[in-house]
């Protein structure tokens, strides 16, 4: 052997040696602590500045609600003693706070900690603002009792405090709550069962909570997100790991214990693994969406608009992106099928892919023949294929369309622009909702037709506006049920967006390991288990 | 000597200038909100117009650029539109995996391509030479993630000797830092062990047909002898360029095998960063990556006297 191939082989030893040497080396993990990779790094974490789930999800860690829904999705007491007292009149609503909530530093929770964050929520959040447009005053009665006196009595007083999704109405301490609205929080004392590590927090990396010892929990079992938030965990740590692969890698070599969001083109690999479990948490799932922009032609004219939904039907979208029929549902219902206001009110002759029908319906209707620009997101994997069936079932239809591919943020940016397509602008683009976003008329932002200040694609209808302001201010079910039925006709009728169906995201559990992870619209942590450290 | 350093070094000036500028004007003139992204799905549009007051965005580009340029001039690289923490301290925590990634990768690359190109060059038109030859294509050819997967599935998951992800910090315990370094490392060193084996073994091949190479071989020195002081050294200059260059690329090119092996380095930061259009970072990381390649190329231009005393400034 020559001196270079001796080099040669000491190189080869050397590194063969430091492998040995790693593979021996033990791996240090804390006890009881739960390795979470989520669906998105936290990034903010403010839950009432914005309205991204990660920090929805991050707010649900460390603060508290007033109220919660079960897994039923009827409202619950949870920090209150007991459902608030509503006067006669319906003017009044008292409530009380459970005795014994702190706060992470200690202090008790309080009436002014609990008015001023409302105060807070209700200058962002939409069902606030709605809310908020009824309220006379807030009154703090002492030091555990509240009180909400109204201009006119309001349908969705609990609904809208018990809102399970973005913006959450936590309850954070006074000092904190005070922060204007339009700025984000510095401080992150909470109420609730866990306790964010901020000196252990690395974004793109890892994001730490600790069980918070002194939290008083329910005595009742846990449902939904309400009940008892009973943490059976010392840690809890969001791992992030924007690589599905890697996630699902880790998973499997048991690195991690638990993924949110595994993509549904990975699942089959998961489901072969025997040591792993998909947990189906979110029974409601989400909603595809097909948005018109109402302001530009050729769509700013409801016929053109409805022969689209003419032309589409929802199973090739849902073939297109989630594949397996078990994770997804045809359901015309916008209130989501499931709920308590699912109904097929208003949906006949609608996303059956009539193709004759669409097209009589475009000659009726004077379509020129103009491009419809159609936004693609290249980047989402859940929604990188719809824009693709869109363009072929509208295209069969008679329509010419355009579709521009983009990254998300690109097309999050430009979809706010009211300007022409060819200045910019857009005619359509599809997107994806929470079920827990779009339960109720007004919850639903879609179905906002204030003109201008609408969502993006800015609907204007008079009457469906009234329709949702009789649906707020409705305080027996049943008529709201019927309120919602006349505002799901009015919907298909304008064609504020068209609903795509309904899709379910499993998460992915190392089985045997993790246990007790609940069904809820938001993932939580209280109440799961793991075993083995 | 001085005098060069000292001249490269003000040369830097106009060079991170004209980068700080291109920059700016690049992210400003790219598609895309941060406010939006901030504001989230369910936000509308004044609640986008408050962020973007609040962020600065809705000031002329001059003002922003000129408030920019300010603060980076006196030391202050902003603060993340998103994170809320300075982009220096979020610079400063990824930048260890990112080091340690490019110097695990360099030192093993070299440790294997340079002795492989010498024995290639050595053995030339032998087996040796042409194994050396196919690795150094297939280096080349197959893309960084598939040979980063292969790796995890063979070693991390199959036979379980190795972790499939994530960094271990030098301060928590060189174990577990090496454990979590060798995949990466290995992943990453495959194409820069084809390119210096490739580079190597053409210079000592081109340095073996030269007459002192002969005259040493007359003087009956041993061919590892002739080999060391005489052909490595004299075709030391190409190999440590595509050194230093292979260490410039990895510092910011190491971005794939960070995402494969969820290193939070550098390279996660700015793609992070370019997708959510968190302007601070990517301007900051930017104007790093630049005055890392100055400074790299400074050093090999300085590393190149050591082994040529002919080269001086």
């Amino acid at each position: 052997m020559t001196r270079i191939e001796r080099l040669a082989t000491i190189s080869a030893v050397a590194f063969g040696t430091l492998t040995a040497a790693a593979v021996l080396a033990p791996a240090a993990a804390p006890a009881q602590t739960l390795n979470v990779v989520m669906h998105s790094d936290l990034r903010i974490l403010d839950p009432i500045w914005t309205t991204a789930y990660i920090v929805r999800n991050h707010g649900y860690m460390i603060y508290d609600t007033l109220l919660a829904v079960d897994d039923k999705l009827d409202v619950r007491p949870q920090m209150l003693e007991k459902m608030p007292e509503v006067s006669a009149d319906k003017l009044t609503y008292t409530f009380l706070l459970r005795d014994g909530l702190l706060w992470h530093d200690g202090a008790p929770v309080t009436s002014a900690d609990a008015v001023a964050s409302l105060k807070r929520w209700s200058a962002r959040d939409s069902m606030g603002q709605k809310l908020a447009g009824f309220v006379k005053e807030w009154q703090e009665v002492d030091a555990r009792t509240f009180k909400l006196v109204l201009k006119e009595p309001y349908g969705l007083v609990v609904q809208s405090l018990g809102k399970p999704s973005s913006n959450v109405p936590f309850i954070m301490p006074k000092r904190v709550a005070d922060t204007s609205p339009m700025e984000q929080i510095s401080d992150f004392t909470g109420s609730g069962p866990f306790v964010f590590k901020r000196d252990e927090w690395k974004p793109g990396d890892k994001t730490v909570y600790l069980k918070f010892d002194r939290y008083k929990p329910r005595a009742e079992p846990p449902s939904g997100l309400a009940g008892g938030k009973v943490v059976k965990l010392n840690r809890v740590e969001w791992r992030a790991i924007p690589d599905h692969q890697t996630a699902v890698n880790a998973l499997l070599a048991g690195e991690i214990d638990y993924i949110e969001a595994p993509p549904h083109d990975l699942i089959p690999v998961l489901k072969r693994d025997r040591n792993v479990a998909l947990v189906d948490w979110n029974p409601l799932g989400n909603q595809y969406v097909f948005r018109f922009n109402s302001l530009q032609p050729p769509f700013d004219n409801p016929k053109i608009r409805q022969a689209v939904a003419v032309a589409f039907n929802q199973e090739d979208f849902l073939k297109a992106t989630i594949g397996d029929a078990a994770y997804y549902k045809l359901c015309k219902a916008l209130f989501i099928c499931g709920s308590p206001l699912e109904s097929t009110k208003g949906t006949e002759g609608y996303l059956d892919s009539n193709f004759d029908r669409a097209r009589a319906m475009l000659k009726e209707a004077g379509y020129d023949g103009r491009p419809i620009v159609l936004m693609q997101s290249t980047d989402l994997v859940v929604l990188t294929n719809l824009a693709p069936v869109a363009k072929d079932l509208m295209t069969r239809a008679g329509f010419n369309v355009d579709m521009q591919s983009m990254d998300w943020q690109t097309l999050v940016a430009r979809r706010v622009k009211k300007d022409p397509p060819a200045a910019g602008g857009w005619n359509a683009a599809l997107t994806s909702w929470v079920a827990a976003d779009i339960l109720n008329p007004v919850l639903t932002g879609f179905l906002n037709a204030s003109c201008d200040t609408a969502n993006w694609g800015w609907p204007c209808d008079q009457q469906m506006e009234k329709l949702r302001d009789d649906f707020a201010r409705e305080t027996d079910p049943a008529r709201q049920r019927a309120i919602a039925e006349q505002v799901q006709a009015r919907a298909f009728e304008i064609m504020t967006h068209i609903p795509l169906g309904q899709w379910y995201q499993p998460g992915a559990a190392r089985k045997g390991v993790v246990d007790g992870i609940l069904t809820a619209p938001a993932p939580v942590f209280w109440n799961v288990t793991k075993k083995g450290n | 000597m001085i005098a060069f350093v000292a001249r490269r070094l003000l040369a830097t000036i106009p060079v991170l200038g004209i980068v700080a500028v291109f920059v700016f004007l690049l992210l400003r003139l790219t598609p895309g909100d941060p406010a939006a992204v901030i504001a989230g799905e369910n936000a509308n549009a004044a609640q986008i117009e408050e962020i973007r007051a609040k962020l600065g965005l809705d000031r002329p580009l001059a003002t922003q650029f000129a408030v920019w340029i300010g603060r980076v001039l006196q030391g202050d690289l902003g603060e993340s539109f998103f994170y809320k923490k300075t982009v220096l301290d979020l610079i400063l925590e990824r930048l260890e995996p990112t080091l340690m990634l490019s110097l695990c990768t360099i030192v093993l690359a070299v440790a294997i391509a340079v002795p492989l190109g010498v024995l290639a060059a050595y053995r030339h038109e032998t087996w040796v030479d042409r194994a050396t030859m196919a690795f150094s294509v297939l280096g080349f050819s197959v893309p960084v993630f598939v040979i980063g997967y292969m790796l995890i599935q063979v070693f991390a998951l199959e036979l379980g000797w190795l972790p499939v992800q994530g960094y271990g910090r030098l301060s928590q315990g060189f174990g577990g830092f090496i454990e979590r370094m060798i995949l990466p490392s290995a992943t990453l060193s495959v194409i820069y062990i084809a390119l210096i084996a490739r580079i190597t073994r053409a210079s000592i091949l081109e340095v073996l047909g030269e007459d002192y190479i002969r005259t040493a071989r007359a003087k009956g020195l041993s061919d590892a002898k002739v080999l060391r002081r005489h052909a490595l050294r004299n075709a030391a200059v190409p190999i440590v360029t595509v050194i230093g260059i292979g260490i410039a690329l990895l510092i910011g090119g190491a971005i794939v095998t960070e995402s494969v092996y969820n290193i939070p380095g550098l390279g996660r930061l700015v793609v992070d960063a370019v997708l959510a259009r968190d302007f601070p970072i990517i301007q900051a990381v930017i104007l790093v990556f630049s005055v890392a390649y100055v400074v790299v190329n400074l050093v090999i231009d300085l590393a190149y006297t050591l082994f040529d005393p002919r080269i001086r400034y």
